[in-house]
Protein backbone atom coordinates (compact mmCIF):
# COMPACT_ATOMS: atom_id res chain seq x y z
CA UNK A 1 0.00 0.00 0.00
CA UNK A 2 2.78 2.17 0.69
CA UNK A 3 4.81 1.01 -1.83
CA UNK A 4 1.49 1.64 -4.20
CA UNK A 5 1.11 5.63 -2.98
CA UNK A 6 4.66 6.01 -3.26
CA UNK A 7 4.47 5.19 -6.62
CA UNK A 8 1.68 7.68 -7.43
CA UNK A 9 3.44 10.70 -5.34
CA UNK A 10 6.65 9.63 -7.82
CA UNK A 11 4.24 9.88 -11.29
CA UNK A 12 2.53 12.94 -9.68
CA UNK A 13 5.94 14.66 -9.45
CA UNK A 14 6.63 13.31 -12.92
CA UNK A 15 4.06 15.59 -14.67
CA UNK A 16 4.37 18.26 -11.99
CA UNK A 17 8.18 18.77 -13.25
CA UNK A 18 7.54 18.44 -16.89
CA UNK A 19 4.96 21.28 -16.46
CA UNK A 20 7.65 23.17 -15.03
CA UNK A 21 9.82 22.96 -18.33
CA UNK A 22 7.34 25.50 -20.40
CA UNK A 23 9.57 28.44 -19.18
CA UNK A 24 13.58 28.36 -18.80
CA UNK A 25 13.36 30.08 -15.39
CA UNK A 26 11.19 27.38 -13.84
CA UNK A 27 12.90 24.48 -15.58
CA UNK A 28 15.42 23.62 -13.43
CA UNK A 29 13.74 22.96 -10.53
CA UNK A 30 11.00 20.97 -12.70
CA UNK A 31 14.19 18.44 -13.48
CA UNK A 32 14.72 18.34 -9.90
CA UNK A 33 10.98 17.64 -8.94
CA UNK A 34 11.28 14.65 -11.66
CA UNK A 35 14.69 13.49 -9.96
CA UNK A 36 12.93 14.11 -6.18
CA UNK A 37 10.21 11.31 -8.16
CA UNK A 38 12.73 9.02 -9.61
CA UNK A 39 14.49 8.67 -5.87
CA UNK A 40 11.07 8.05 -4.66
CA UNK A 41 9.52 5.15 -6.69
CA UNK A 42 13.74 3.30 -6.05
CA UNK A 43 13.55 3.75 -2.11
CA UNK A 44 9.78 2.22 -2.23
CA UNK A 45 10.69 -0.41 -4.54
CA UNK A 46 13.84 -0.70 -2.27
CA UNK A 47 11.80 -1.95 0.44
CA UNK A 48 9.37 -4.14 -1.65
CA UNK A 49 8.96 -7.69 0.38
CA UNK A 50 9.62 -9.46 -2.65
CA UNK A 51 13.32 -8.16 -2.68
CA UNK A 52 15.18 -10.76 -0.78
CA UNK A 53 18.87 -9.83 -1.87
CA UNK A 54 20.81 -6.30 -1.79
CA UNK A 55 24.38 -7.19 -2.94
CA UNK A 56 23.92 -7.38 -6.66
CA UNK A 57 21.41 -4.19 -6.81
CA UNK A 58 23.31 -2.14 -5.17
CA UNK A 59 26.52 -3.28 -7.39
CA UNK A 60 24.16 -2.79 -10.37
CA UNK A 61 23.33 0.65 -8.84
CA UNK A 62 26.47 1.34 -8.11
CA UNK A 63 28.03 0.70 -11.20
CA UNK A 64 24.75 2.17 -13.36
CA UNK A 65 25.01 5.76 -11.60
CA UNK A 66 28.95 5.88 -12.03
CA UNK A 67 28.89 5.24 -16.05
CA UNK A 68 25.82 7.71 -15.82
CA UNK A 69 27.10 10.44 -13.77
CA UNK A 70 30.90 10.59 -16.12
CA UNK A 71 28.73 10.38 -19.10
CA UNK A 72 26.46 13.31 -17.79
CA UNK A 73 29.19 15.43 -16.66
CA UNK A 74 32.11 15.05 -19.81
CA UNK A 75 29.97 14.96 -22.62
CA UNK A 76 30.29 17.90 -25.21
CA UNK A 77 27.69 20.38 -25.27
CA UNK A 78 27.67 19.39 -29.36
CA UNK A 79 27.71 15.71 -28.49
CA UNK A 80 24.11 16.23 -26.68
CA UNK A 81 22.26 14.17 -29.82
CA UNK A 82 24.58 11.25 -29.41
CA UNK A 83 24.03 11.46 -25.82
CA UNK A 84 20.22 11.50 -25.56
CA UNK A 85 20.51 8.75 -28.28
CA UNK A 86 22.74 6.40 -26.09
CA UNK A 87 20.05 7.43 -23.21
CA UNK A 88 17.11 6.33 -25.18
CA UNK A 89 18.91 2.54 -26.03
CA UNK A 90 19.68 1.92 -22.60
CA UNK A 91 15.82 2.74 -21.65
CA UNK A 92 15.31 0.49 -24.03
CA UNK A 93 17.41 -2.30 -23.43
CA UNK A 94 16.44 -2.29 -19.50
CA UNK A 95 12.91 -3.11 -20.85
CA UNK A 96 13.75 -5.55 -22.84
CA UNK A 97 15.74 -7.10 -20.16
CA UNK A 98 12.72 -6.91 -17.82
CA UNK A 99 10.25 -8.48 -19.75
CA UNK A 100 12.69 -11.09 -21.05
CA UNK A 101 13.39 -11.96 -17.48
CA UNK A 102 9.19 -12.21 -16.36
CA UNK A 103 9.10 -14.51 -19.73
CA UNK A 104 11.30 -17.16 -17.34
CA UNK A 105 10.52 -16.35 -14.60
CA UNK A 106 6.46 -17.80 -15.32
CA UNK A 107 7.10 -20.67 -17.53
CA UNK A 108 3.56 -21.58 -16.60
CA UNK A 109 0.37 -20.08 -16.45
CA UNK A 110 1.22 -16.54 -17.22
CA UNK A 111 -1.73 -14.49 -18.49
CA UNK A 112 -2.46 -13.97 -22.19
CA UNK A 113 -2.46 -10.27 -21.71
CA UNK A 114 0.49 -10.48 -19.91
CA UNK A 115 2.38 -12.44 -22.61
CA UNK A 116 1.41 -9.91 -25.55
CA UNK A 117 3.11 -7.11 -22.90
CA UNK A 118 6.26 -9.12 -22.92
CA UNK A 119 6.45 -9.96 -26.28
CA UNK A 120 4.80 -5.90 -27.10
CA UNK A 121 8.10 -5.07 -24.87
CA UNK A 122 11.07 -7.20 -26.08
CA UNK A 123 9.84 -5.97 -29.63
CA UNK A 124 9.75 -1.94 -28.79
CA UNK A 125 12.90 -2.20 -26.01
CA UNK A 126 15.33 -4.10 -28.55
CA UNK A 127 14.18 -1.90 -31.25
CA UNK A 128 14.75 1.19 -29.22
CA UNK A 129 17.95 -0.03 -27.71
CA UNK A 130 20.06 -1.39 -31.21
CA UNK A 131 18.47 1.79 -33.46
CA UNK A 132 19.70 4.17 -30.83
CA UNK A 133 23.45 3.14 -31.00
CA UNK A 134 23.36 2.93 -34.88
CA UNK A 135 22.01 6.47 -34.31
CA UNK A 136 24.16 7.47 -31.75
CA UNK A 137 27.36 5.78 -34.09
CA UNK A 138 26.04 7.68 -37.45
CA UNK A 139 26.22 10.99 -34.94
CA UNK A 140 29.23 10.79 -33.51
CA UNK A 141 31.16 9.66 -36.92
CA UNK A 142 31.84 6.15 -36.01
CA UNK A 143 29.70 4.92 -38.77
CA UNK A 144 28.39 6.96 -41.82
CA UNK A 145 25.56 9.65 -42.16
CA UNK A 146 24.90 9.25 -45.13
CA UNK A 147 21.54 7.43 -45.52
CA UNK A 148 22.96 3.65 -46.54
CA UNK A 149 20.30 1.90 -48.74
CA UNK A 150 20.57 -1.49 -50.73
CA UNK A 151 18.57 -2.96 -53.34
CA UNK A 152 15.03 -4.70 -51.91
CA UNK A 153 15.76 -3.14 -48.35
CA UNK A 154 11.94 -2.09 -47.68
CA UNK A 155 10.98 -5.85 -49.12
CA UNK A 156 13.85 -7.23 -46.48
CA UNK A 157 12.49 -5.21 -43.89
CA UNK A 158 8.94 -5.88 -43.85
CA UNK A 159 9.81 -9.34 -44.46
CA UNK A 160 11.79 -9.44 -40.73
CA UNK A 161 8.93 -7.37 -38.91
CA UNK A 162 6.26 -10.13 -40.58
CA UNK A 163 8.96 -13.09 -39.11
CA UNK A 164 8.76 -11.28 -35.82
CA UNK A 165 4.97 -10.45 -35.46
CA UNK A 166 4.87 -14.45 -36.50
CA UNK A 167 7.23 -15.47 -33.89
CA UNK A 168 6.07 -13.04 -31.29
CA UNK A 169 2.45 -14.82 -31.51
CA UNK A 170 3.82 -18.07 -31.92
CA UNK A 171 5.69 -17.46 -28.68
CA UNK A 172 2.54 -16.26 -26.86
CA UNK A 173 0.23 -19.41 -28.12
CA UNK A 174 2.90 -22.11 -27.28
CA UNK A 175 4.34 -23.04 -24.05
CA UNK A 176 7.53 -22.25 -22.60
CA UNK A 177 10.15 -21.85 -25.02
CA UNK A 178 13.14 -19.58 -23.71
CA UNK A 179 15.26 -20.40 -27.19
CA UNK A 180 12.40 -18.87 -29.41
CA UNK A 181 12.68 -15.71 -27.12
CA UNK A 182 16.35 -15.21 -27.36
CA UNK A 183 15.94 -15.28 -31.27
CA UNK A 184 12.70 -12.84 -31.10
CA UNK A 185 14.92 -10.55 -29.31
CA UNK A 186 18.12 -11.14 -31.64
CA UNK A 187 15.83 -10.34 -34.42
CA UNK A 188 14.34 -7.05 -33.37
CA UNK A 189 17.80 -6.04 -32.65
CA UNK A 190 18.83 -6.96 -35.86
CA UNK A 191 15.26 -5.10 -36.92
CA UNK A 192 15.75 -1.84 -35.04
CA UNK A 193 19.49 -1.57 -36.73
CA UNK A 194 18.55 -1.91 -40.35
CA UNK A 195 15.66 0.51 -39.80
CA UNK A 196 17.81 3.22 -38.84
CA UNK A 197 20.52 2.57 -41.31
CA UNK A 198 18.83 3.72 -44.12
CA UNK A 199 18.20 7.43 -42.62
CA UNK A 200 20.83 10.67 -43.13
CA UNK A 201 22.24 12.72 -41.25
CA UNK A 202 20.06 15.68 -41.41
CA UNK A 203 17.04 13.62 -40.71
CA UNK A 204 18.22 12.49 -36.99
CA UNK A 205 16.31 15.25 -35.36
CA UNK A 206 13.11 13.16 -36.23
CA UNK A 207 14.61 9.85 -35.33
CA UNK A 208 15.98 11.18 -32.14
CA UNK A 209 12.79 12.15 -31.26
CA UNK A 210 10.71 9.16 -32.42
CA UNK A 211 13.53 6.78 -30.45
CA UNK A 212 12.73 9.17 -27.74
CA UNK A 213 9.26 8.27 -28.10
CA UNK A 214 9.68 4.42 -28.10
CA UNK A 215 11.97 4.66 -24.97
CA UNK A 216 8.92 5.51 -23.60
CA UNK A 217 6.56 3.26 -24.97
CA UNK A 218 8.70 0.25 -24.22
CA UNK A 219 8.54 1.83 -20.42
CA UNK A 220 5.35 1.79 -20.46
CA UNK A 221 4.53 -1.94 -21.99
CA UNK A 222 6.97 -3.21 -19.25
CA UNK A 223 4.36 -1.66 -16.94
CA UNK A 224 2.13 -3.92 -18.11
CA UNK A 225 4.07 -6.59 -17.78
CA UNK A 226 4.51 -5.61 -14.23
CA UNK A 227 1.22 -4.19 -13.06
CA UNK A 228 2.66 -1.23 -11.87
CA UNK A 229 1.02 2.27 -12.75
CA UNK A 230 4.34 4.21 -12.19
CA UNK A 231 5.53 2.87 -15.02
CA UNK A 232 2.52 2.69 -17.75
CA UNK A 233 1.96 6.46 -16.70
CA UNK A 234 6.00 7.28 -16.62
CA UNK A 235 5.52 5.68 -19.95
CA UNK A 236 3.07 7.62 -21.97
CA UNK A 237 4.12 10.51 -20.78
CA UNK A 238 7.90 9.87 -22.76
CA UNK A 239 5.73 8.40 -25.08
CA UNK A 240 3.28 11.47 -25.98
CA UNK A 241 6.54 14.19 -25.72
CA UNK A 242 8.44 11.74 -28.21
CA UNK A 243 5.66 11.84 -30.67
CA UNK A 244 5.09 15.32 -30.35
CA UNK A 245 8.37 16.11 -30.65
CA UNK A 246 8.38 13.56 -33.38
CA UNK A 247 5.50 15.84 -35.43
CA UNK A 248 7.19 19.26 -34.57
CA UNK A 249 10.08 17.93 -36.55
CA UNK A 250 8.49 16.63 -39.50
CA UNK A 251 6.28 19.52 -40.06
CA UNK A 252 9.31 21.83 -39.74
CA UNK A 253 10.58 19.59 -42.60
CA UNK A 254 7.50 19.72 -44.56
CA UNK A 255 8.04 15.20 -44.86
CA UNK A 256 5.75 12.77 -43.64
CA UNK A 257 7.13 10.21 -40.87
CA UNK A 258 6.83 7.73 -43.53
CA UNK A 259 9.14 9.42 -45.84
CA UNK A 260 11.74 10.62 -43.40
CA UNK A 261 11.87 6.82 -42.16
CA UNK A 262 11.64 5.14 -45.75
CA UNK A 263 12.88 8.07 -47.92
CA UNK A 264 16.48 7.36 -47.56
CA UNK A 265 16.90 11.16 -48.10
CA UNK A 266 20.36 12.21 -48.47
CA UNK A 267 21.28 8.77 -49.80
CA UNK A 268 23.29 10.92 -52.88
CA UNK A 269 23.34 13.96 -54.26
CA UNK A 270 20.23 15.35 -56.06
CA UNK A 271 20.34 16.89 -59.36
CA UNK A 272 18.06 19.79 -59.41
CA UNK A 273 17.64 21.15 -62.53
CA UNK A 274 17.78 25.02 -63.03
CA UNK A 275 19.26 25.54 -59.69
CA UNK A 276 23.21 24.82 -61.10
CA UNK A 277 23.50 24.59 -64.81
CA UNK A 278 23.19 28.48 -65.56
CA UNK A 279 26.83 29.03 -64.55
CA UNK A 280 26.56 31.82 -61.82
CA UNK A 281 29.18 32.56 -59.04
CA UNK A 282 28.88 33.21 -55.72
CA UNK A 283 31.25 36.12 -54.80
CA UNK A 284 33.25 36.10 -51.74
CA UNK A 285 33.83 38.24 -49.53
CA UNK A 286 37.19 39.36 -47.25
CA UNK A 287 37.27 39.27 -43.59
CA UNK A 288 37.79 42.85 -43.33
CA UNK A 289 34.85 43.51 -45.30
CA UNK A 290 32.52 41.18 -43.84
CA UNK A 291 33.68 43.26 -40.45
CA UNK A 292 33.28 46.32 -42.11
CA UNK A 293 29.92 45.33 -42.99
CA UNK A 294 28.67 44.21 -39.61
CA UNK A 295 30.38 46.81 -37.53
CA UNK A 296 28.22 49.62 -39.01
CA UNK A 297 25.15 47.36 -39.54
CA UNK A 298 22.10 48.91 -37.51
CA UNK A 299 21.07 45.12 -36.98
CA UNK A 300 21.96 41.54 -37.13
CA UNK A 301 20.42 38.35 -37.01
CA UNK A 302 22.72 35.57 -36.47
CA UNK A 303 21.61 31.89 -38.25
CA UNK A 304 23.47 29.02 -37.06
CA UNK A 305 22.99 25.92 -38.28
CA UNK A 306 25.18 22.30 -38.28
CA UNK A 307 28.63 23.46 -39.30
CA UNK A 308 28.58 26.12 -36.29
CA UNK A 309 27.79 22.53 -34.14
CA UNK A 310 30.23 21.14 -35.84
CA UNK A 311 33.22 23.68 -35.47
CA UNK A 312 32.12 24.17 -32.28
CA UNK A 313 32.02 28.09 -32.66
CA UNK A 314 29.38 28.82 -30.39
CA UNK A 315 31.68 30.64 -27.97
CA UNK A 316 33.35 32.88 -30.71
CA UNK A 317 29.44 33.62 -32.10
CA UNK A 318 28.86 35.20 -28.34
CA UNK A 319 31.98 36.74 -28.63
CA UNK A 320 31.26 38.51 -31.88
CA UNK A 321 27.73 39.35 -30.82
CA UNK A 322 29.15 40.81 -27.92
CA UNK A 323 31.39 43.21 -29.74
CA UNK A 324 28.77 44.09 -32.33
CA UNK A 325 26.31 44.92 -29.47
CA UNK A 326 29.21 47.01 -27.97
CA UNK A 327 28.70 49.44 -30.93
CA UNK A 328 25.25 49.44 -30.79
CA UNK A 329 24.46 46.44 -33.29
CA UNK A 330 21.01 44.97 -32.09
CA UNK A 331 22.01 40.93 -32.20
CA UNK A 332 19.34 38.45 -32.56
CA UNK A 333 19.31 34.96 -33.04
CA UNK A 334 17.14 33.20 -35.39
CA UNK A 335 16.62 29.09 -34.59
CA UNK A 336 14.97 26.57 -36.89
CA UNK A 337 13.64 23.99 -35.46
CA UNK A 338 15.33 21.06 -37.66
CA UNK A 339 19.11 23.31 -37.44
CA UNK A 340 21.34 21.01 -35.83
CA UNK A 341 20.66 17.35 -35.31
CA UNK A 342 18.29 17.16 -32.46
CA UNK A 343 15.38 19.42 -31.31
CA UNK A 344 16.71 22.35 -29.60
CA UNK A 345 20.52 21.66 -30.28
CA UNK A 346 21.67 24.94 -31.58
CA UNK A 347 19.80 26.63 -28.16
CA UNK A 348 21.56 24.17 -25.65
CA UNK A 349 24.62 25.31 -27.63
CA UNK A 350 24.22 28.89 -27.46
CA UNK A 351 22.58 28.83 -23.44
CA UNK A 352 26.14 26.96 -23.07
CA UNK A 353 28.18 30.49 -24.70
CA UNK A 354 26.13 32.36 -22.28
CA UNK A 355 23.83 33.42 -24.99
CA UNK A 356 20.43 35.07 -23.30
CA UNK A 357 17.30 32.89 -24.16
CA UNK A 358 15.21 35.84 -24.60
CA UNK A 359 17.10 36.74 -27.86
CA UNK A 360 16.95 33.28 -29.38
CA UNK A 361 13.86 33.55 -31.61
CA UNK A 362 11.90 31.00 -33.21
CA UNK A 363 11.21 30.84 -37.18
CA UNK A 364 7.56 32.34 -36.66
CA UNK A 365 8.78 35.52 -34.82
CA UNK A 366 11.78 36.27 -36.55
CA UNK A 367 10.59 35.79 -40.21
CA UNK A 368 9.18 39.06 -40.74
CA UNK A 369 12.22 40.74 -39.25
CA UNK A 370 14.56 39.83 -42.18
CA UNK A 371 13.31 42.68 -44.49
CA UNK A 372 14.24 45.07 -41.72
CA UNK A 373 17.55 43.56 -41.28
CA UNK A 374 20.88 45.09 -42.26
CA UNK A 375 23.19 41.67 -42.61
CA UNK A 376 21.70 38.51 -41.73
CA UNK A 377 24.82 36.12 -40.91
CA UNK A 378 24.51 32.58 -41.72
CA UNK A 379 26.72 30.22 -39.97
CA UNK A 380 27.31 26.53 -41.46
CA UNK A 381 23.60 26.63 -42.44
CA UNK A 382 22.14 25.37 -45.29
CA UNK A 383 18.97 23.99 -46.09
CA UNK A 384 16.90 25.72 -43.65
CA UNK A 385 17.70 28.91 -45.82
CA UNK A 386 17.78 27.75 -49.17
CA UNK A 387 14.67 29.84 -50.96
CA UNK A 388 14.05 26.98 -53.22
CA UNK A 389 12.28 25.46 -50.45
CA UNK A 390 9.63 28.63 -51.56
CA UNK A 391 10.36 29.09 -55.19
CA UNK A 392 11.55 26.27 -56.80
CA UNK A 393 8.74 23.03 -56.88
CA UNK A 394 11.16 21.00 -58.29
CA UNK A 395 13.19 21.07 -55.28
CA UNK A 396 13.07 18.23 -53.16
CA UNK A 397 13.25 20.55 -50.26
CA UNK A 398 10.05 22.26 -51.50
CA UNK A 399 7.45 23.64 -49.32
CA UNK A 400 9.71 23.91 -46.02
CA UNK A 401 9.48 26.42 -44.01
CA UNK A 402 12.34 27.70 -44.31
CA UNK A 403 14.40 31.17 -42.61
CA UNK A 404 14.11 34.15 -44.70
CA UNK A 405 17.17 35.34 -44.89
CA UNK A 406 17.35 36.54 -48.40
CA UNK A 407 15.12 38.98 -47.23
CA UNK A 408 17.58 40.58 -45.36
CA UNK A 409 19.54 43.88 -46.91
CA UNK A 410 22.41 42.20 -47.19
CA UNK A 411 23.32 38.25 -46.02
CA UNK A 412 27.18 36.79 -45.43
CA UNK A 413 27.42 33.18 -45.61
CA UNK A 414 30.19 31.38 -43.61
CA UNK A 415 30.66 28.03 -45.21
CA UNK A 416 33.44 25.79 -45.15
CA UNK A 417 33.11 25.35 -49.20
CA UNK A 418 30.48 25.62 -51.82
CA UNK A 419 29.25 21.79 -51.39
CA UNK A 420 26.01 21.54 -51.29
CA UNK A 421 24.36 20.83 -47.91
CA UNK A 422 23.06 17.51 -46.49
CA UNK A 423 19.95 17.29 -49.15
CA UNK A 424 22.72 17.90 -51.84
CA UNK A 425 20.91 19.95 -53.35
CA UNK A 426 22.47 23.49 -54.23
CA UNK A 427 21.44 26.63 -52.59
CA UNK A 428 19.93 29.66 -54.71
CA UNK A 429 21.01 32.00 -51.55
CA UNK A 430 24.68 31.76 -53.00
CA UNK A 431 23.95 33.34 -56.09
CA UNK A 432 21.91 36.26 -54.85
CA UNK A 433 23.14 39.39 -55.57
CA UNK A 434 22.99 40.58 -51.85
CA UNK A 435 24.68 37.34 -50.43
CA UNK A 436 28.25 37.26 -49.89
CA UNK A 437 30.52 34.15 -48.71
CA UNK A 438 32.80 34.05 -46.43
CA UNK A 439 34.86 30.78 -46.83
CA UNK A 440 36.66 28.51 -44.27
CA UNK A 441 36.27 27.12 -40.50
CA UNK A 442 33.22 29.18 -38.94
CA UNK A 443 35.38 29.16 -35.74
CA UNK A 444 38.31 30.58 -37.52
CA UNK A 445 36.12 33.08 -39.47
CA UNK A 446 34.32 33.91 -36.23
CA UNK A 447 38.22 35.13 -34.53
CA UNK A 448 39.28 36.43 -37.56
CA UNK A 449 36.07 39.01 -37.77
CA UNK A 450 36.59 40.04 -34.21
CA UNK A 451 40.08 40.79 -34.26
CA UNK A 452 39.16 43.00 -37.25
CA UNK A 453 36.03 44.82 -35.23
CA UNK A 454 38.60 45.09 -32.27
CA UNK A 455 40.65 47.57 -35.21
CA UNK A 456 38.07 49.29 -36.48
CA UNK B 1 -10.85 -8.76 -20.63
CA UNK B 2 -9.24 -9.18 -17.28
CA UNK B 3 -10.35 -5.81 -14.73
CA UNK B 4 -6.95 -4.72 -13.93
CA UNK B 5 -5.69 -5.14 -17.44
CA UNK B 6 -8.98 -2.77 -18.10
CA UNK B 7 -7.89 -0.52 -15.40
CA UNK B 8 -4.06 -0.40 -16.81
CA UNK B 9 -5.39 0.41 -20.16
CA UNK B 10 -7.35 3.42 -18.98
CA UNK B 11 -4.29 4.58 -16.96
CA UNK B 12 -2.07 4.43 -19.90
CA UNK B 13 -4.66 6.55 -22.32
CA UNK B 14 -5.31 9.13 -19.56
CA UNK B 15 -1.60 9.90 -18.83
CA UNK B 16 -1.15 9.86 -22.60
CA UNK B 17 -3.31 12.75 -22.79
CA UNK B 18 -2.02 14.45 -19.73
CA UNK B 19 1.53 14.22 -21.79
CA UNK B 20 0.10 15.57 -24.77
CA UNK B 21 -1.77 18.83 -22.64
CA UNK B 22 2.00 19.25 -20.72
CA UNK B 23 4.66 18.55 -23.18
CA UNK B 24 2.91 20.74 -26.22
CA UNK B 25 3.27 23.92 -23.69
CA UNK B 26 7.04 23.26 -23.80
CA UNK B 27 8.97 25.92 -26.15
CA UNK B 28 10.99 25.23 -28.49
CA UNK B 29 14.34 26.70 -27.02
CA UNK B 30 13.60 23.99 -24.13
CA UNK B 31 13.36 20.60 -26.82
CA UNK B 32 16.60 18.79 -25.93
CA UNK B 33 16.63 19.39 -22.37
CA UNK B 34 12.65 18.17 -22.49
CA UNK B 35 13.94 15.39 -24.41
CA UNK B 36 17.20 14.14 -21.88
CA UNK B 37 14.34 15.23 -19.27
CA UNK B 38 11.61 12.90 -20.19
CA UNK B 39 14.05 10.24 -21.18
CA UNK B 40 15.00 10.15 -17.50
CA UNK B 41 11.51 9.82 -16.38
CA UNK B 42 11.96 6.54 -18.73
CA UNK B 43 14.32 5.22 -17.13
CA UNK B 44 11.67 4.57 -14.44
CA UNK B 45 11.95 0.63 -16.06
CA UNK B 46 14.27 0.60 -12.88
CA UNK B 47 11.51 -0.14 -10.74
CA UNK B 48 11.11 -3.10 -12.86
CA UNK B 49 14.70 -3.85 -12.48
CA UNK B 50 15.35 -3.72 -9.10
CA UNK B 51 12.75 -6.39 -8.63
CA UNK B 52 14.01 -8.85 -11.00
CA UNK B 53 17.77 -8.35 -9.69
CA UNK B 54 16.59 -8.59 -6.16
CA UNK B 55 14.58 -11.58 -6.43
CA UNK B 56 17.59 -13.89 -6.65
CA UNK B 57 15.66 -17.17 -8.54
CA UNK B 58 18.14 -18.18 -10.72
CA UNK B 59 21.36 -17.14 -11.62
CA UNK B 60 20.32 -15.85 -15.53
CA UNK B 61 17.49 -14.10 -13.59
CA UNK B 62 20.31 -12.46 -11.36
CA UNK B 63 22.76 -11.80 -14.67
CA UNK B 64 19.68 -10.14 -16.66
CA UNK B 65 18.43 -8.15 -13.54
CA UNK B 66 21.74 -6.74 -12.69
CA UNK B 67 22.08 -5.68 -16.62
CA UNK B 68 19.22 -4.24 -16.39
CA UNK B 69 19.45 -2.12 -13.30
CA UNK B 70 22.53 -1.01 -14.80
CA UNK B 71 21.03 0.27 -18.01
CA UNK B 72 18.37 2.19 -16.68
CA UNK B 73 20.46 3.41 -13.83
CA UNK B 74 22.65 5.03 -16.35
CA UNK B 75 19.45 6.30 -18.18
CA UNK B 76 18.26 7.78 -14.71
CA UNK B 77 21.34 9.42 -13.33
CA UNK B 78 22.99 10.93 -16.72
CA UNK B 79 19.33 11.81 -17.92
CA UNK B 80 18.74 13.90 -14.97
CA UNK B 81 22.24 15.15 -14.57
CA UNK B 82 22.69 16.34 -18.11
CA UNK B 83 19.66 18.19 -17.98
CA UNK B 84 20.29 20.01 -15.05
CA UNK B 85 23.80 20.69 -16.31
CA UNK B 86 21.98 22.03 -19.82
CA UNK B 87 19.45 24.01 -17.87
CA UNK B 88 21.66 26.31 -15.45
CA UNK B 89 22.81 27.38 -18.99
CA UNK B 90 19.62 29.13 -19.84
CA UNK B 91 19.64 32.86 -18.41
CA UNK B 92 17.85 35.57 -18.83
CA UNK B 93 20.90 37.87 -18.53
CA UNK B 94 24.73 37.88 -19.52
CA UNK B 95 25.87 37.37 -16.35
CA UNK B 96 30.03 36.98 -17.65
CA UNK B 97 30.07 34.03 -16.18
CA UNK B 98 32.26 30.86 -17.39
CA UNK B 99 31.67 30.73 -21.30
Amino acid sequence: MIVELSYLIAASLFILGLRRLSSPATARSGNLLGAAGMLLAVLATLVHQDILSYSWILVGIFLGSAAGAVLARTVKMTAMPQMVGILNGFGGGASTLVAASEYLRTPTGRPVDVSVSIALSVLIGAVTFSGSMVAAGKLQELITGRAVTYPLQKTGNALLFLGILALGGYLLGSSFHPGWLTLLTVLCLLLGVLLVIPIGGADMPVVISLLNSYSGLAGATTGFVLHNNALIISGALVGASGIILTRIMCKAMNRSLANVIFGAFGARPVAVAGATADGRVARDITVEDAAVLLGYARSVIVVPGYGMAVSQAQHNVRELADLLEARGVDVKYAIHPVAGRMPGHMNVLLAEANVPYPKLYEMERVNPEFERTDVALVIGANDVVNPAARSNPASPIYGMPILDVDRARSVVVMKRSMNPGFAGIDNELFYQDNTRMLFGDARDSLGKLAVALKAM
Amino acid sequence: MPEALLVSIYVFVLALFVGVEVITKVPQILHTPLMSGSNAISGITIVGALLIAGRVESPLSVVLGVFAVVQAMINVVGGFLVTDRMLQMFKKKQDGGPA
